[in-house]
């Protein structure tokens, strides 16, 4: 396997208005887990039920009920730690963190506090071809997602919906490794494609599926080296948390809302206080959750319906032989088997479906103009109509049909984008289309010939001027294919125009 | 370790449950003296014990990731003060 190599990139400074700051910024990604059933009930998952039907008496808190664990819960946790090249814990065991809300029934929630799952790992987050920031992961536990409240279906009331109510729910914890806003953009995408590939994540953040809470604080420029190199917290400023965000935009528009919040009042002389707070994007600011902040003594202890969860070294061993390609993987292997570039390696791997559709097209074939058609053409006309992948006109088998007849000289370039306008719009068997549109190169050298001498005879003036500057010699190679009407290969006429003109 | 009044209104308000100041430094005193009995425990030297999970050799009961709940609304809402159009309906929670 090809073996990539990256430099980090450089930190993002803030210019505030007496000095330079840079960015500290740790993530706690809460990401649903894709299963059939809760984590600890036999309610379904699915998403957009109606309200208060996938609810088992046990999501509802009834009294007596007791939590089983769902064993496939466990396992996509497990398979996630691997894929993040992190430590399984054997041993890990579930903790009550205790807050009342309408949308918690139990008054807590079953998470991991004390023996989580997963330890340390590591994600490569991407900005550029060959710059990353490798972020170090500190944890992932296994916890019940709460409910739903909607609170403008009735002046007085709220409205609680307990639908989501013990989904299983992985909170994977990042250390203050990520730099900026652009970086921490960078890393929740990576670690969405990593869940995607695995399937242990639908990523969907529109539905919630993904949700991100944001530790920003802000330091001066040398002073994170110095946490680096000790692990000492001390060196860094005090941090805020941002809670609660589902879109990558709103990430990046609250860490620059709040790192500048920030600064203003170190500045000014003030001090941060250590709080949580919420962003708003409709006015574009974060704003403190400081009345909540003594409920939030959650009391942690373990759970005493749950005995410690203990797996076996031969399961996880059995999860990891099953692995698939991860996407950092993938890319590396695009780029050695099909002799890709960076870039368009990463566009082809962002997600299953497309790297799955490219690699039938590029299977036997020439890799690089595989990716060609597939990025350029493809991609540039799904996106255009708003298409997926999977939902894509011309399938995999049919564009690899066209570039056969590309590649062996049976159409032009020309005629390629023809047929692939056909292939759009009617479908069917490109090979058929081209016999039926009279797309065929001409390989006749004969023919080329024949055009080519009337050319030079008939302008001798052009060939001297090809014979001083060679770049001219392009005017008869146009002339040839204006004169086939485009049926001609270029690289045909172009080897014949060097030969007769002896260049 | 003792409880005061203060920690004893803290507690009573994180437990949701209504405690008239009058009755605090009773309830203090009750909790404090709950607390100096269970600390009798600190006497003991447990050096090296690994805390007991369980007082049978049992490995946490597991299910598999089959559906098999749910589909119970009037059931679920049935003791509910109020429920509409499927939700529990409560006073008024605003962040």
């Amino acid at each position: 396997m090809l073996d990539l190599t990256y430099t980090a990139p450089t930190p993002k400074v803030i210019a505030g208005a007496k000095h330079d700051w840079e960015l500290v910024i740790g993530m706690e990604i809460h990401a649903q887990v894709s299963s059939n059933a809760k984590l600890f009930s036999g309610a379904s998952t699915t998403f957009g039920a109606e309200p208060n039907a996938n609810v088992a008496f046990v999501d509802a808190a009834m009294p007596g009920m007791l939590p089983v664990i769902n064993d496939f819960c466990v396992e996509q946790a497990v398979r996630t730690g691997l894929g993040l090249k992190a430590q399984i814990n054997l041993f890990s065991a579930f903790d009550r963190k205790n807050y009342f809300y309408p949308d918690l029934p139990q008054g807590y929630q079953i998470s991991q506090l004390y023996h989580p799952i997963v330890g340390e790992g590591e994600v490569l987050v991407e900005l550029s071809p060959g710059v990353a920031r490798l972020v170090r992961i500190e944890r992932i536990h296994l916890e019940q997602d709460a409910g739903k409240s909607i609170h403008d279906m009735d002046p007085a009331m709220s409205f609680v919906d307990l639908n989501r109510t013990g989904v299983a729910l992985m909170e994977i914890v990042s250390r203050p490794d990520i730099r900026g806003p652009e970086e921490a953009a960078a890393y929740v995408a990576k670690l969405r494609q990593i869940l995607r590939y695995l399937g242990t994540c639908d990523g969907n953040m529109q539905n919630g599926n993904l949700r991100a809470d944001v530790n920003v604080s802000v330091c001066r420029p040398g002073q994170y080296e110095k946490y680096q190199e000790t692990q000492d917290f001390s060196h860094l400023g005090t941090r805020c948390e941002i809670k609660n965000m589902n879109s990558m935009r709103f990430i990046q528009l609250a860490i620059d809302y709040e790192a500048r919040r920030q600064i203003a009042i170190l500045e000014d002389g003030g001090k941060v206080d250590q709080e949580t707070r919420l962003y708003d994007p409709d006015k574009n600011e974060t704003r403190s959750m400081r009345s909540k902040e003594e409920a939030f003594d959650y009391r942690y202890f373990p759970d005493p319906d749950l005995l410690p969860l203990e797996i076996e070294q031969a399961w996880v061993d059995d999860i990891a032989a099953r692995m698939p390609e991860l996407p950092d993987a993938k890319k590396a292997r695009f780029m050695g088997a099909f002799g890709l570039t960076d870039y368009d390696a990463s566009v082809l791997t962002a997600d299953l479906e497309s790297a799955g559709f490219f690699e039938s097209v590029a299977q036997g074939r020439d890799g690089k103009t595989a990716a060609n058609w597939v990025i350029n053409e493809l991609f540039g006309r799904l996106n255009k109509v708003g298409l997926s992948i999977a939902d894509s006109p011309v399938s995999a088998a049919q564009l690899g049909g066209m570039l056969d007849l590309l590649a062996s000289g049976e159409i032009t370039g020309k005629m390629a984008k023809d047929l692939f306008e056909i292939l759009w719009t009617e479908g069917g068997d490109p090979a058929e289309h081209a016999a039926k549109h009279g797309m065929k190169a001409v390989t006749d050298t004969a023919e080329i010939e024949r055009a080519l001498d009337a050319l030079i005879a008939a302008n001798p003036e052009q060939v001297e001027k090809a014979r001083v500057n060679a770049k001219l010699a392009g005017w008869f190679t146009g002339q040839v294919l204006k004169a086939t009407g485009g049926k001609a290969n270029p690289a045909v006429v172009n080897a014949m125009v060097a030969q007769k003109l002896g260049l | 370790m003792s409880i005061d009044s203060d920690t004893a209104r803290k507690v009573a308000k994180l437990s949701r449950i209504r405690v008239e100041e009058g009755d605090l430094p009773e309830l203090a005193q009750k909790l404090s003296s709950i607390l100096g009995f269970m600390e009798q425990l600190k006497d003991v030297d447990v050096t090296g014990v690994e805390p007991m999970t369980s007082v049978t050799p049992m490995r946490l009961k597991r299910r598999a990731d089959v559906i098999s709940d749910g589909n119970q609304q009037a059931a679920v809402l049935k003791n509910a003060p109020d429920a509409r159009e499927g939700f529990f309906a409560v006073p008024k929670v605003v962040e």
